[in-house]
Parts: structure tokens; C-alpha cells; sequence
């Protein structure tokens, strides 16, 4: 079991390869397949939980294989407490993908599952990789199937959805992967050094790159995460994906590719480039507090459910980005647990919304009202999901802003006032959530279309369930998550501080992080 | 016995629970209201053996801090579910799980036949689980769960008959369902708590922790008084407050919230949750001490807020709309004794409050059943005879907050108003006791017009005295409403304002912080106290005298100053502001600015511009490659021509 790490990332896949034997017609056998390969794998990602040691910050379950000599590129991968999350979280979400789509996929059955399965290989390798050029592998490689579960399985308007989404996506990573073959050069000018792409020796490196070009670097990486997070203003391909992706394809969408754009800020941008990091930090973030309020209103005016979910995103990743530039512990605690947060809530959201749009076929807020009448327990889940987005305490969602929140608003690095507008994010969630519930909800029923609709099916509560469990668990208990990633955290803020040399502007800030009591 | 504490919350959790999963499935309205109701009881009996054994206790060991469990750490940020259990959390338990186990039971009769009676326990019990953690929370993030959900709470339960058409009295008339109250409700709240937020933040930065404890024992140290921080911390904390207790400028909520079943009034919008605003000044009252620009705001707030309210309630016809605006008049004085420094007078005013307001609503909701949910007090008159004890305790409770002594409410109120004439300043008095003159006025229109005088309904209703289930907690609160004020009988009165001192070393750290008020003469409060009576009294005989005697006066008042009556009438139009200048606005820039202007035009029409311009050019690049062998001869003859000129003509 020592490799567990590289049968975790591989299972789907090495399923999916079993699935092309399959006949097209055996749908059922497809399906019930699908879900058993992906539950395979998420207990045995348990193991990894299980077996992780959260007092370390190093990475663990390490599995290093020569993969290209003549480059000095390997196989490596491993986790520390950052990717241990994001790793549960692909894996716990892609059943619920899986069976979220049991009823509503019904042409392409095979490819569709497969496609699925593709991407969880492609996700969990880009959580796990830590060399840089297997990153952008698996990075790219995962657009493949997110552009054909959009392009195939989507909406009216698929085709130009999965195009941009295609498109903007690589227009960012093509920089990227300038800066990474710059930073291995780069290491071979180093006195006994090659090329290299290994994450953990870049990092030793990565800091002592020349300032001027140490900001272009950062701006390579950070242009590309940003894209993907979306942060504001590269935020617009994110709506029309949404629209058109099938329930599965925002739930992954959502609840994981979003957290991609985030964990390379965290991973690579920051501990790459911490003096790049300090200059570019306060522009950074201003986009996330912009990304926070105007998020948060245009949702609030959305005719159509998903739309708002998706905008609602724009928001939320805000504070994401927010809480892991303020540089503190409690802000990146609260980046990192809100990212799983996202993915939970808002994973939940488009559950939701798939379901209304399985009955209806539609998804504007006007053709619905009064639900509660016929759907009594939707109304339920629908209630506890949007209280935990509005970040209700008591449900996840406050964890992640609390501490994001305090984390910024105790930073040196920035003055309060980004704290403080972006806490008005959280009286914004309440408006536009629960108008939207109170519309589709409450009240008389007004369309006589909606009379008959029924209520949950067992499977449909059997999708949801497992989600409100963790709801309501890291909002009460927050602990068993908060301590996986608190090392890793720790060591993402003491490298930065040791890095940030006094000759750099701004560098009076980072001095003051620790305010004397 | 203190370990116990955590059973006083999770009782009513269990309760939430047991009704809330499995509620429909017992089909039993007895069963759910006994859950319902028996769990509040129990936390009731266990929080009552805690105060009597405080009570034999010394006083230095009266205040215990018992810890749950580690909520989050993270940093250096570390948050305990813990609770303080101490004079003033017990008192508070005991007011919300005592009076919440009366309005449990009326619960019983009030809700009987609806289809949904389990969930209306089940959010009752959820309602009491946040309320206790709001009280008994020993640090500021716990206090704030409490805090947001019993706003949830709230939400769940004004709009608990989500479908039914409501009365704002103002805004979208006509087309205003209870939802829009409730979403209201937790909007305006949610504004209010942005303050908390952002103190909680100022207070973590400034004193490295968010349990009580910690901060108050080092504010002195670390604070000096008037400091620009701690006025920012303490202000925006009042600013939650001004939400939660509907203070001006957040009141508008409240009014809207008596769109809710009348019990959820009585419980949440009168007895408890309304005056967790008030709880909060008062546990923090070290840092408001230190704040005395603060305390003078909040007195000024308090105080308008009583006048201003007072008046809306004198023309409102709807008679849970008349309790309403008492409640955040009432609201205000408790703010103004805070605020001149009278922490324990303003805690005392809300036991008392609790037990008459809550009567109030409870007799209202008996009424309101009575007359087949009419509310409208112009339709009713002569209810008296045929809803006796109804009617009594009813008037009890009139007496009580229209300040007549001795019942309860003379000795709170008075105790406020003598801290505002000795702490604060003669306005300050002066508005309370006009205010004190208005209360029994506009209460004694309502009882008159009620529960006296001539019968205004229609032959097809058939008012009757409302069930044993809900007579009985009417009996038990208005003797609460007579003897409750006993506790604070002042010193000049023979009495040892008992309650004063069980609170003092609550507000010891505070007290060192506050000009104590130089030995005041007995005869001055004897003419306050003269004079407070006096307002009740002539409050009462002018109420009586225009709605049962003089009527036609009443109707000539209303029509020669009509500007004035429609401006009450109206609200000062607050809504109606607030709309025009917020709401309309936020919406209509968000919609056509931000979305269909910045979002779809400006910004995704440069990415589409931007991919438009590369198949553009794409497309001009192309024709180099068209595959056409004559076109490529034809570019390489022309490039050789053009560099062997070059060549040559160099």
C-alpha cells in the first residue's frame, strides 16, 4: 500500500479504460459501474485521510519514478494537508456527480461516464503532482472531458459555452507553462544545478529569482489561477459554462475546478514568488473584495436559478482569495476550509437546481413559486443549503468567512477596509438567496404546472444527504478538517515571512505580521 | 450542578430535533406540543435548582465558566463552546426558558388544526437552543451563533404561513406576503450584524481573543478611557443592537414581524429574542464604560427611539401593530438605562417587559382566535364580558406597563427614568416621562377600544373565552406581571432593590468607570416617582375619556390635525425612505449597470471582441496557406525578386 496515493489517481482512470469495453446499450450496468469505480476510490482516498499525520508540514504518501531523464522530469507525486482536502473532496464529490446524473443523462451513456471518470483522474493529479510539468499535464489533460461533458451533454447554447471555456482556460495555462520551463532553466544557472521541475526543489529556488523578473513569473501563474478561480474581471466564462454544463458538470465545475485556480495561488504563486507575492498583494485582493460585492449584486438580480448560483461563485471565491493573500494563519485556515465549503454548498446548489430542472425543464426563478406546498422536503434541503452559502453559523460556510474574515482584517498586509467591505458580502448572500428561495418557494402556488410536481426520490435524497452531512458536521465540528491543513498553513506563512527580504517595498509591512500584545 | 448548564441547550436541541426529523411521522399534536413544551420545562426546572444553589453560594463563587468543547482554532484564534453561567446568564436563562415554557404551552392551544404543528415545536424548541447560547455564551463568536440563528429562527417563524397575505401598512400594499416580512426581518438583521462582525474583528485585534473573560479583565489595562478604538468597537456592537432590539435606524423590521403566528410575537418579538440587544450592551458594559461617547449615543438612540415609536403606536388600528411599536418604545427605555449607566435597570425592565409584554400578545392571540383572526381593533369593543379572564389579565398587563404601581412595570420603568434624571440629564427624563404618559395612553385606546364599549363586530362571530391551555400561562404571567417588580423595590421605598445588588458584580468592573451618582435626596425621587405615576394615570384617563366617553372628540382630533395622524399613520414614511434611497436603487444599478451594462457588454463583450479579432485575422492568415500551388509560386517568385533588389540596390 505504499504507493495508495498513485492507485487513488489512477482508479478512475484504469476504470474508465474497463468502460470502453462496454457495450453502449448496457446503460444501467454503465452507470452502476461508474458510481462503484468512483465510491472505490473515495474509500480508498480514506486511507489517505486515515494514514495522514497532520503534525507534519512535509509532503506525505511520496511516490517519485524518472520519468523523462533527458529533462530531469519525474513521476512525483504526494500531499500535505492543503492537497489532503481538495483530494477528499474530488473524490467524495464525483459519486454524487455520478448518481446526480443517473435519471437526467440518457444519450452517450458510456462516453458520458467515462468522461466523468477521466476528469476525477485528471483533478486528483493536479492536487497531487509535485512536479511541475506532470502538474500541467494533468492541468490541461482535465479540460478534455469538461469540454465534452459541457459541449455534448449541456444546453442550447453548449457549443460557444465549452469553446470559451476551452479557450480562456488555455490561453492562461500556455503562460504558465512559460514560467515553468523559464524556472527550470532557471535552476540549471544555479552553481551545480540542471534543469529541473520538481516542485520541492523549486521551491528552495523559486524565492532567489531576481525581483523584476521573480513579478512577471507571478503574474504567468497568477494571470492563469485567476482565470480559473474566476477572479474578477476574468470571471465571464464562468456563468455561461454554468448555463449550459449538465448538473454534474457544474457540480464538478463548481465544487472542484474553481478550487483549482485557488490551490495554485496557495501552492505555487505564493511560496514560489513570496516577494512578488507581497507587491502584487494588495491588487489582488482588491479584485477579490470587487469580486465579493459585485458578485454578490449581480447574482441578486438573476432571472435564472443557475446563473445566480454561478455568480453567487464569483462571490464566494472572493473571499476565498481574500482570506489566502491576507498572509495570516487564519486566513489561509479559512481560504482552505472555505474552498472545501464552496464546493459543498455550492455543489449542493446545482444539485438542487438540477433537480428542479429535471422536472421542469426550466430554471427561471418566475415560472416557479410556492414549491413548498408540493415539495416539502426539497423546500428542507433547499433551505439548509442556502443557510450554509449565506454562512449562517452553526453551518460551514461561517467557518470558512469568519476566518477569512478575522485572518484579513488582522493582516498587516492590508488595511481593514478590505475586511470590512467584504464582510457586507455576507448581508448581500442573505439578499439574494433568499429572495430567490422566497420566490421559488413560499407563497401561493401560481403556475398550475407546478401543482403536480412531486417530491424527492429516494436517490435523489440518497445524493443529497451525504452533502448536508458535512454541512452541518465543519459547521459544528470544524476541527477534523481545520487540523489536517493547520501545518501546512504554518508553514505557508513562516516561509513567506522568511523570504520577504527589507530591501523590498512593502516589506515594512510583513514585519509588523506579528502585533505585539 | 453547574456541569448541568449544557443540558439547559441541548434539551430543547433534542427537542428541535425529535420534532423536526420525526415530527409528521407521530401525527400527534399532543405528542409534539409535550415534547415541545416538556423539554423547555425541563431546561426551566434545571436552570431554577442552578439559581437556588447560586443563591446559597457566596458571591465570589457564583460565576462559573463551564467548557463543551473546541469549536475552531485556528492561529492564534481559538473558540470554545463554553458557557458563563452567572448572575446575569442565569437570569436571562430563566426569563427565556421560563416565559418560554408559558408561551409552549399556549402553543398547544393557540396553533390546534394546523397541519403543520410539529414544525411550528420544532422551531420553537431550535428558537430556545439559540437564545440559551446567546445568553450563556462565555465568548463573543458563540454569543454570535446565538444571535444569527435565533434571527433565523425568527425568519423560519414570521413567515411560518408563508402563503398568507400581510398588511404592511405601507409598502407594496396589497401584494406583501408574510415571506416578505420575514426576509425583511433577516435582512435589516443581517445589517445589524455587519456591526458585531467587524467589533468582533476590532476586539480580536486589540486584545487577542474573543472570550469575555479575557477581554474584560484586560480592557482596563489595555484601554484608556474615551480611546478611538474602543468607541469603534463599542459602536458597531451597538450597531447589531440596534438590529436585533429594532432600534432606530433598523427598527422597521419589528412592526412587519407581526405577520407571524401571535405566539412567535409573544416569545421572539416581545419577551426574548428583541431584547438580546440589550443583554449584549449589558455583559459588555466594562467596554462601554470606557466608552462614554458610546454611552451617550446609545442613551440618545434609546430615548428616541421610546418617543418615536410611542407615537407611531398611538394611531394604529391593528392591535398586535399597537404592541408592536410599545415593544421597541419599551426596547428604547431599556437602551436609555444602559446608557446613562443603570446596567441592572435596564436587565430589570427586561424581566418585567418579558412577563407583561408577553401577556399582552398571549391575550392579543386570544383575542385575534376569539374574533376569527380579526385584528382590527375598530372592529371589536365589548369583549370584556364575554372573555373574562382574558380581559383581566389582559388589563394587568396595561396596568403593569402603563406604570401604575405597584405592579412591575412601575418599579423598572421608575428606576429608569430616576437614573436618567440623575445620571444622564433632565431631557432625558423629561422625553422618557412624556414618553411614560404616551405608553399608558395608546395601551389604555387599545383596551378600551377592545375589550369595552359597545360591540363593533358582526353577527356571523361568536367570541368565546379562549381554552384552559392558554387562560392558564394568561394567569400565571399576570402574576408575574403584579409581583415581578418586587425584586426591585428601591431603598427609598423600604425595598432592597434586590435584583441591583444579586447583578452588581456583573457591572463591578463598569461601575469603577462611571461617575456613581453623589447621595440624591429621597424627596427627589419621591417627586419623580410622583410624577411618573401621575403621567400613567393621566395617560389612562385621556384614553378612556376619548374612546369610551368622548368619542366624537376622538374623531375630530384625528381629522383637524390630519397632517399629523397621516404622518403617524404612515411611519414617518421610514419605509418608504428606505426604499426609494436603498433598495430601488441597489436593485435597479445592479440590473442595468452592473449586470447588462459592466458584466455582459463591457467585460464579456472585450473577451468576445478579443476572440473575435483573432478569427478575424485568423482568417486573413489563413489565405497565406490556401493550398493553392500557383499562389505559393507566385510568393515565392515575388520574395526572390524583392531580396535580390534588396541585395542590388544596397
Amino acid at each position: 500500500m505504499s504507493n495508495i496515493l498513485t492507485y487513488v489517481i489512477f482508479l478512475p482512470l484504469v476504470g474508465s479504460a474497463l468502460l470502453l469495453f462496454a457495450g453502449g446499450e448496457w446503460k444501467t450496468a454503465i452507470k452502476t459501474a461508474g458510481l462503484a469505480i468512483s465510491l472505490l476510490t473515495f474509500f480508498l482516498s480514506l486511507f489517505l485521510y486515515f494514514g495522514f499525520d497532520p503534525t507534519k508540514s512535509d509532503m506525505q504518501f511520496t511516490h517519485k519514478v524518472m520519468w523523462i531523464p533527458a529533462f530531469n522530469v519525474s513521476y512525483n507525486v504526494g500531499i500535505d494537508g492543503l492537497s489532503l482536502l481538495l483530494a477528499l473532496l474530488t473524490t467524495f464529490l464525483t459519486p454524487i456527480a455520478m448518481l446526480s446524473s443517473w435519471a437526467s443523462i440518457e444519450k452517450r451513456v458510456k462516453e458520458y461516464t467515462i468522461m466523468l471518470l477521466l476528469l476525477e483522474t485528471g483533478m486528483l493529479g493536479v492536487f497531487c503532482s509535485l512536479d511541475m510539468f506532470l502538474f500541467y499535464i494533468f492541468w490541461e489533460a482535465m479540460l478534455i472531458p469538461m469540454y465534452f461533458i459541457i459541449g455534448i451533454w449541456g444546453g442550447q447554447n453548449r457549443i460557444y459555452a465549452a469553446i470559451k471555456f476551452f479557450l480562456y482556460t488555455m490561453f492562461g495555462s500556455l503562460l504558465m507553462l512559460v514560467a515553468i520551463i523559464w524556472l527550470g532553466y532557471y535552476a540549471s544557472t544555479q552553481p551545480n544545478g540542471r534543469f529541473t521541475t520538481d516542485l520541492l526543489q523549486l521551491y528552495a529556488i523559486g524565492p532567489s529569482v531576481p525581483l523584476a523578473i521573480q513579478t512577471w513569473m507571478f503574474l504567468a501563474f497568477a494571470l492563469s489561477f485567476a482565470i480559473k478561480v474566476p477572479l474578477f474581471p476574468f470571471h465571464t466564462w464562468l456563468p455561461d459554462a454554468h448555463v449550459e454544463a449538465p448538473t454534474a458538470g457544474s457540480v464538478i465545475l463548481a465544487g472542484v475546478l474553481l478550487k483549482m485556480g485557488t490551490y495554485g495561488l496557495l501552492r505555487f504563486c505564493i511560496p514560489l514568488f513570496p516577494q512578488a507575492t507581497v507587491i502584487f498583494l494588495p491588487y489582488i485582493s482588491a479584485l477579490a473584495v470587487i469580486g465579493i460585492i459585485y458578485g454578490a449584486l449581480v447574482s441578486m438580480v438573476q432571472t435564472d436559478i443557475k446563473k445566480l448560483v454561478a455568480y453567487s461563485s464569483v462571490s464566494h471565491l472572493g473571499f476565498v482569495v481574500l482570506g489566502i493573500f491576507a498572509l495570516t494563519e487564519e486566513g489561509i485556515q479559512g481560504a482552505i476550509i472555505q474552498m472545501v465549503n464552496h464546493g459543498l454548498s455550492t455543489g449542493a446548489l446545482f444539485l438542487i437546481v438540477g433537480m428542479l430542472y429535471d422536472r421542469r425543464h426550466t430554471r427561471m426563478i418566475d415560472e416557479f413559486g410556492g414549491l413548498a406546498k408540493v415539495m416539502p422536503l426539497f423546500a428542507t434541503f433547499f433551505m439548509i443549503v442556502s443557510l450554509s452559502s449565506i454562512g449562517l453559523p452553526g453551518l460551514n460556510g461561517f467557518v470558512g468567512e469568519f476566518l477569512i474574515l478575522l485572518g484579513a482584517f488582522h493582516s498587516v498586509m492590508m488595511s481593514h477596509w478590505f475586511a470590512i467591505f467584504a464582510a457586507t458580502g455576507v448581508i448581500l448572500a442573505a439578499v439574494y438567496l433568499l429572495w430567490m428561495y422566497q420566490r421559488v418557494i413560499f407563497g401561493k402556488i401560481t403556475n398550475p404546472v407546478n401543482q403536480g410536481l412531486a417530491d424527492l426520490s429516494p436517490r435523489e435524497i440518497a445524493v443529497l444527504v451525504p452533502v448536508l452531512v458535512f454541512i452541518v458536521w465543519i459547521g459544528v465540528y470544524p476541527g477534523t478538517f481545520l487540523k489536517q491543513s493547520a501545518s501546512t498553513t504554518q508553514h505557508i506563512v513562516s516561509t513567506v515571512r522568511s523570504e520577504v527580504k527589507p530591501s523590498l517595498p512593502f516589506a515594512h509591512r510583513v514585519e509588523l505580521t506579528q502585533p505585539a500584545r | 450542578m453547574y456541569n448541568l448548564v449544557s443540558y439547559i441547550t441541548l434539551l430543547p436541541l433534542l427537542g428541535f430535533l425529535i420534532n423536526g426529523l420525526f415530527g409528521k411521522k407521530l401525527h400527534s399534536e399532543r405528542l409534539s406540543g409535550l415534547i415541545g413544551s416538556g423539554v423547555i420545562g425541563a431546561s426551566f426546572t434545571i436552570a431554577a435548582m442552578m439559581f437556588l444553589e447560586m443563591l446559597r453560594t457566596p458571591v465570589e463563587d457564583r460565576s462559573h465558566v463551564i467548557t463543551v468543547f473546541n469549536w475552531m482554532s485556528a492561529g492564534s484564534l481559538s473558540i470554545n463552546v463554553a458557557y458563563q453561567v452567572d448572575q446575569l446568564s442565569i437570569l436571562m436563562t430563566l426569563i427565556v426558558t421560563g416565559v418560554g415554557f408559558l408561551i409552549h404551552v399556549y402553543s398547544i392551544g393557540y396553533m390546534h388544526g394546523d397541519p403543520a404543528f410539529w414544525r411550528f415545536f420544532a422551531y420553537l424548541n431550535l428558537f430556545i437552543f439559540m437564545m440559551l447560547n446567546l445568553v450563556l455564551a462565555n465568548n463573543f463568536l458563540l454569543m454570535f451563533l446565538g444571535w444569527e440563528g435565533v434571527g433565523l429562527c425568527s425568519y423560519l417563524l414570521i413567515g411560518f404561513w408563508h402563503d398568507k397575505k400581510f398588511d404592511t401598512g405601507g409598502y407594496k400594499t396589497g401584494s406583501a406576503t408574510t415571506s416578505d416580512a420575514a426576509k425583511k426581518a433577516f435582512v435589516v438583521n443581517r445589517i445589524g450584524d455587519f456591526g458585531f462582525l467587524i467589533a468582533m474583528f476590532l476586539i480580536f485585534n486589540l486584545f487577542g481573543s474573543l472570550t469575555f473573560e479575557d477581554v474584560f479583565s484586560r480592557a482596563s489595562a489595555l484601554v484608556t478611557a474615551g480611546d478611538k478604538t474602543i468607541f469603534w468597537i463599542t459602536l458597531l456592537l451597538f450597531v447589531g443592537a440596534t438590529g436585533k432590539s429594532a432600534q432606530i435606524p433598523l427598527f422597521v423590521w419589528l412592526p412587519d414581524a407581526m405577520a407571524g403566528p401571535t405566539p412567535v410575537s409573544a416569545l421572539i418579538h416581545a419577551a426574548t429574542m428583541v431584547t438580546a440587544g440589550v443583554y449584549m450592551v449589558a455583559r459588555c458594559s466594562i467596554l462601554y464604560a470606557l466608552a462614554p461617547a458610546t454611552m451617550e449615543i446609545v442613551a440618545i438612540i434609546g430615548v428616541a427611539t421610546a418617543l418615536f415609536a410611542a407615537t407611531m403606536g398611538l394611531v394604529q388600528n391593528d392591535i398586535k401593530k399597537v404592541l408592536a411599536y410599545s415593544t421597541i418604545s419599551q426596547l428604547g427605555y431599556m437602551f436609555l438605562g444602559l446608557g446613562v449607566g443603570g446596567f441592572a435597570s435596564g436587565i430589570f425592565h427586561v424581566m418585567t417587559h418579558a412577563f407583561f409584554k408577553a401577556l399582552l400578545f398571549l391575550g392579543a392571540g386570544a383575542v385575534i382566535h376569539a374574533m376569527h383572526e380579526e385584528q382590527d381593533i375598530q372592529n371589536m369593543g365589548g369583549l370584556k364580558s364575554k372573555m373574562p379572564t382574558t380581559y383581566k389579565t389582559f388589563l394587568v398587563a396595561a396596568l403593569a406597563i402603563a406604570g401604575i404601581p405597584p405592579l412591575s412595570g412601575f418599579f423598572s420603568k421608575d428606576e429608569i427614568l430616576f437614573r436618567a434624571f440623575t445620571q444622564g440629564s433632565v431631557v432625558f427624563w423629561l422625553i422618557g416621562w412624556v414618553t411614560a404618559g404616551l405608553t399608558a395612553f395608546y395601551m389604555f385606546r387599545l383596551v378600551s377600544l377592545t375589550f369595552e364599549g359597545e360591540e363593533r363586530w358582526g353577527h356571523d362571530k361568536h367570541p368565546h373565552e379562549a381554552p384552559r391551555v392558554m387562560t392558564v400561562p394568561l394567569i400565571v404571567l399576570a402574576v408575574l406581571s403584579i409581583v415581578g417588580g418586587l425584586v426591585g423595590i428601591p431603598v427609598s421605598l423600604g425595598g432592597g432593590n434586590a435584583i441591583e445588588h444579586w447583578l452588581e458584580p456583573v457591572f463591578e468592573r463598569a461601575q469603577t468607570h462611571l461617575s456613581t451618582a453623589t447621595e440624591i435626596s429621597s424627596s427627589l425621587e419621591y417627586i419623580l416617582m410622583a410624577a411618573s405615576v401621575i403621567a400613567g394615570i393621566a395617560g389612562i384617563y385621556l384614553a378612556r375619556l376619548l374612546y369610551l366617553k368622548r368619542t366624537e372628540v376622538a374623531t375630530k382630533l384625528s381629522t383637524s390635525f390630519k397632517g399629523i395622524y397621516r404622518l403617524l399613520w404612515n411611519k414617518y414614511y421610514v419605509d418608504e425612505v428606505y426604499d426609494v434611497t436603498v433598495v430601488t436603487p441597489t436593485v435597479k444599478i445592479s440590473d442595468k449597470l452592473l449586470w447588462k451594462g459592466v458584466d455582459v457588454n463591457v467585460i464579456d463583450g472585450m473577451v468576445n471582441v478579443t476572440a473575435k479579432l483573432t478569427a478575424g485575422a485568423s482568417g486573413w492568415l489563413r489565405r497565406i496557406q490556401g493550398g493553392v500551388a500557383q499562389g505559393y509560386a507566385l510568393a515565392f517568385v515575388v520574395g526572390v525578386i524583392v531580396i535580390l533588389g534588396i541585395l542590388i540596390l544596397r
